[in-house]
């Protein structure tokens, strides 16, 4: 691994940690959809998001690939900090890939098109190189034989298969998921979260939004809990799940598990 | 697995709920036949003709109104009229057409006031013309190594053709120039210059940049609410006015820019229709993934927004064959100016029926065969791509 220095003479912790979070605020005009957010993941680190709809969860990790940008307060990934500088946004997003609860496949073309787009322009590889690296990706998602397919002919779980394959065709070394799974049918959800599980296994760097919390206790490093654009709730998963500090946790906890 | 109370409402993602319900894998390979009706025609008529009282109703009207006209019509058309004459007087003993008038006119109908011995060239260019043009709607031939070259060729044998002054061909000025293959020459240019410009107009106009924006907002909508023969007569008469002593421009490239101008506005605000059903995920889609602006409006955005609005994109390009024939307004004969002119002959003046239908309906063909292949491209995309 390439160790890049921080730019900012900041404290032994961001130096270790992949993202890093500091202070951040974020407005949507006139309404604050993030307060005062800290968060620091270390590289290898899994880190499950819940909390209630509207609490700011996609925010935060949009925040972190600058499809939203904060207002004040830090974000450094891999030593890169997010400002307006286009360079540092570029570098972020070349290290950090994203999955959408909606997919957001590109439609007009196949599952391998998807696929070696971003490598061949993003990354100037060749063709034959691309393709041979979709086709990996493709088997490790489990699904090798829908590469020559548009994504409408594929099912829910095989399309966000896809777009996990796709996402690590630029091979990130960090991963985002906005609710992977919350579009699917339940007969689904499990496919996906294989592949997820297996990611983590492997090492990956991962934040992931969900309220799969099986999915939760078996992965996560940390678990993060948010209610009203504030972070009230940062714990390892024993404890979350256990003996939470806040009672807004547990509040929470109470509600999704008793279901 | 508990997700309950904490499913997002639906309200949270713009897109995301909606996907699922299209994606479900389509059942193929049903074997078994549907059973076949028996009396296809009947049940056919019934559906299509008669299904209610007030559609009955409709299709007597209709057949009345036939009964009426396509007998009269055939008769007019085929059974009373001289198809080759000797002279004009044979046509006036005729009580039905006289197509003779075609046979007598049709050079300068098709051709304009060219040079009459040079006529052989404007056949050769459109015959290529043609040929290229059939070529490109072959789907085999969508390619760059072919496409490219040919129509390099072809631009400029026509081109070569039309205007001489080379490989011992007689230079023939543009103000010469007329009939179909100005026609087919305004309307190429028309659509090669203005569509690209409709395409950054239409970027333009959805730029976060605020002098890009504006500047393609002004330029839009200062154009679209003028008529087009104003736009040609500042083209051709204001224009130039501005410009430095002793600078000019081709008359016929000026009316060309006017009108590819006039119709870039409205395929521009036709392509913002497109551009703004596409899904704001295929953006964060492709921002996520490191695509610069151009690469994600040339290869995710755009062939999506094209495909979408690909009926009101060939709407535009019908009408801008048809406006071909303002060229009259500098003094060009199109086909459907030189026909006016060649009726001027007192001879053949009463015939202007006959010709003008033969104009007609080579206009008709022209646009119908445009409007059928754009069918047919929309069909082969979305049997392709399932979006
Ligand atoms: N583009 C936007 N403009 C204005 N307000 C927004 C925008 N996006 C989100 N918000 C608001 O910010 C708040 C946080 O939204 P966010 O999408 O981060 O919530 P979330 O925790 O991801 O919720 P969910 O579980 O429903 O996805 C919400 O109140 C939302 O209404
Ligand atoms: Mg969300």
């Amino acid at each position: 691994m390439n160790e890049q220095t921080p730019d900012t003479n900041s404290n032994t912790a961001a130096d270790t940690a992949a993202i890093h979070l500091v202070d951040v605020n974020k407005w949507y005009g006139d309404f604050q959809a993030l307060i005062d957010i800290n968060l620091s993941v270390k590289q290898g680190e899994r880190v499950v998001v819940c909390g209630p709809s509207g609490s700011g969860k996609s925010t935060m990790i949009r925040c972190i690939n600058r499809l939203e940008h904060h207002q004040r307060g830090q974000i450094i990934v891999d030593g890169i900090e997010l400002t307006d500088n286009l360079k540092n946004i570029e570098a972020v997003r070349s290290e950090v890939g994203m999955v959408f609860q909606s997919f957001n496949l590109f439609p007009h073309m196949r599952v391998i098109d998807n696929l070696t787009l971003a490598p061949m322009l993003v990354r100037k590889m060749p063709k034959a190189e691309a393709e041979a690296l979709a086709m990996g990706y493709l088997e490790r998602v489990q699904i090798p034989e829908q590469a020559y397919k548009y994504p409408g002919q594929l099912s829910g779980g095989q399309q966000q298969r896809v777009a996990i394959a796709r996402s690590l065709c630029m091979q990130p070394r960090i991963m985002l998921f906005d609710e992977p799974t919350s579009a699917l049918d339940p007969e689904m959800i499990k496919e996906v979260l294989d592949v997820m599980v297996e990611l983590a296994k492997e090492g990956m760097t991962m934040i992931v939004v969900t309220h799969e919390m099986g999915f939760a206790k078996t992965v996560a490093d940390t678990m993060v809990f948010m209610d009203q654009a504030e972070i009230v709730e940062i714990a390892t998963p024993d404890i979350f799940f256990t003996k939470p500090k806040n009672e807004r946790t547990q509040l929470f906890l109470d509600q999704i598990l008793t279901h | 697995m508990a997700l309950p109370t904490e499913r997002p409402i639906p309200q949270a993602p713009p897109d995301g709920a909606a996907a699922t319900a299209d994606t479900k894998p389509r059942k193929r390979g049903r074997t078994v036949p549907p059973p076949t009706e028996r009396i296809p025609v009947l049940r056919w008529a019934r559906e299509n003709l008669a299904s209610s009282y007030f559609n009955a109703f409709v299709t007597a009207v209709c057949l009345v109104a036939l009964y009426y006209i396509v007998p009269a019509f055939v008769e007019w058309g085929l059974i009373d009229a001289v198809f080759t004459a000797d002279s004009h007087e044979d046509c006036r003993a005729a009580s039905g057409a006289c197509w003779a008038v075609i046979e007598e006119k049709h050079r300068p109908m098709f051709f304009g006031v060219y040079p009459y011995e040079e006529h052989w060239r404007l056949v050769l260019a459109v015959m290529i013309y043609i040929g290229a043009v059939g070529m490109t709607m072959i789907r085999r031939f969508w390619s760059y190594r072919i496409l490219v070259p040919l129509w390099l060729f072809t631009l400029t044998s026509t081109l070569t053709l039309l205007w001489g002054g080379v490989l011992g061909l007689s230079a023939v000025d543009t103000t010469q120039w007329g009939g179909l293959p100005l026609t087919m020459v305004l309307f190429s240019g028309t659509i090669v210059v203005g569509f690209p410009l409709a395409i950054v107009l239409a970027l333009g106009r959805r730029s976060h940049m605020p002098t890009v924006k504006a500047v393609s907002v002004i330029f839009i909508e200062s154009l679209r609410g003028v008529p087009l023969i104003t736009i040609l007569f500042v083209a051709v008469n204001v224009f130039p006015l501005f410009l430095p002593q002793g600078l000019e421009f081709d008359k016929m490239l000026r009316v060309m820019v006017g009108m590819a101008v006039f119709f870039a506005c409205y395929e521009a605000e036709v392509i913002r229709g497109g551009l703004q059903a596409i899904s704001r995920g295929q953006y964060e889609a492709a921002e996520a993934l490191g695509l610069g602006y151009w690469h994600t409006m040339t290869r995710i955005i755009l062939p999506q927004a094209l495909r979408i609005c690909l009926p009101g994109i060939v709407n535009h390009v019908i009408a801008a064959f048809k406006n071909t024939s303002f060229v009259l307004i500098i003094g060009l004969f199109d086909m459907l100016t030189a026909t006016t002119s060649v009726l001027q002959d007192p001879v053949w003046r009463r015939f202007t029926v006959e010709a003008y239908l033969c104009v007609g309906f080579v206009y008709f063909m022209f646009c119908f065969a445009l409007s059928k292949y754009s069918h047919r491209v929309e069909r082969w995309l979305s049997e392709d791509k399932r979006f």
